[in-house]
């Protein structure tokens, strides 16, 4: 799903500009803290986004992908229990 | 480090389980060293919470896009770089 290159398409490449959002601005900046404080790595980050399932991939932005990667990874590690992140909002 | 610059290689065509950082329109492909990066922990094993060592030499491996494309109609000039661990190396 992720490994496209060369694969055709009929849909132009979206290339307009966007103000970040704040919750895009947190979710990198979560990353990024979680890197440096040794919970998981870049790897782990990416290997999470290619492990979600082909529809939600499709649908979900960059950083939508980055949050379904971090909860993921934070749950295999048992740093949050399942349903927790869904359970507070 | 096993080639240098200048050196002809191409991409292992072998298919991979799980994370892996070289792209599958690359395998099988013959392109030429253009840089030596240097050694990383490696993306395949550290991806599943490992330490990723030892760490592999990185090439910056540079394509003729008609080596690339199948009936590729730009530019005869048109060229791409990207980064591969030597792990996916062999000599061309």
């Amino acid at each position: 799903m992720h490994d496209r290159g060369g694969v055709p398409t009929g849909e132009p490449i979206d290339r307009t500009e966007h103000e970040l959002e704040d919750w895009e601005v947190l979710t990198d900046a979560l990353a990024g803290a979680l890197g440096r404080a040794g919970v998981m790595n870049v790897d782990e980050l990416r290997r999470g986004i290619e492990s979600m399932p082909p529809g939600e991939y499709e649908r979900a932005s960059y950083y939508e992908r980055w949050l379904f990667s971090l909860e993921a990874n934070l749950t295999e590690k048992g740093v949050i229990a399942p349903g927790e992140l869904d359970a507070r909002l | 480090m096993r080639f240098e610059p200048g050196q002809r290689v191409r991409v292992a065509a072998r298919p991979h389980e799980g994370h892996c950082r070289t792209p599958v329109y690359l395998r099988g492909k013959a392109g030429t060293v253009a840089s030596v990066h240097g050694s990383f922990a490696n993306p395949e094993t550290r991806a599943y919470g490992a330490d990723g060592l030892p760490e592999r030499p990185l090439y910056g491996v540079l394509f003729a896009q008609r080596d690339v494309w199948p009936g590729y109609t730009g530019p005869g000039e048109d060229t791409l770089v990207v980064d591969v661990y030597e792990h996916w190396l062999e000599e061309a």
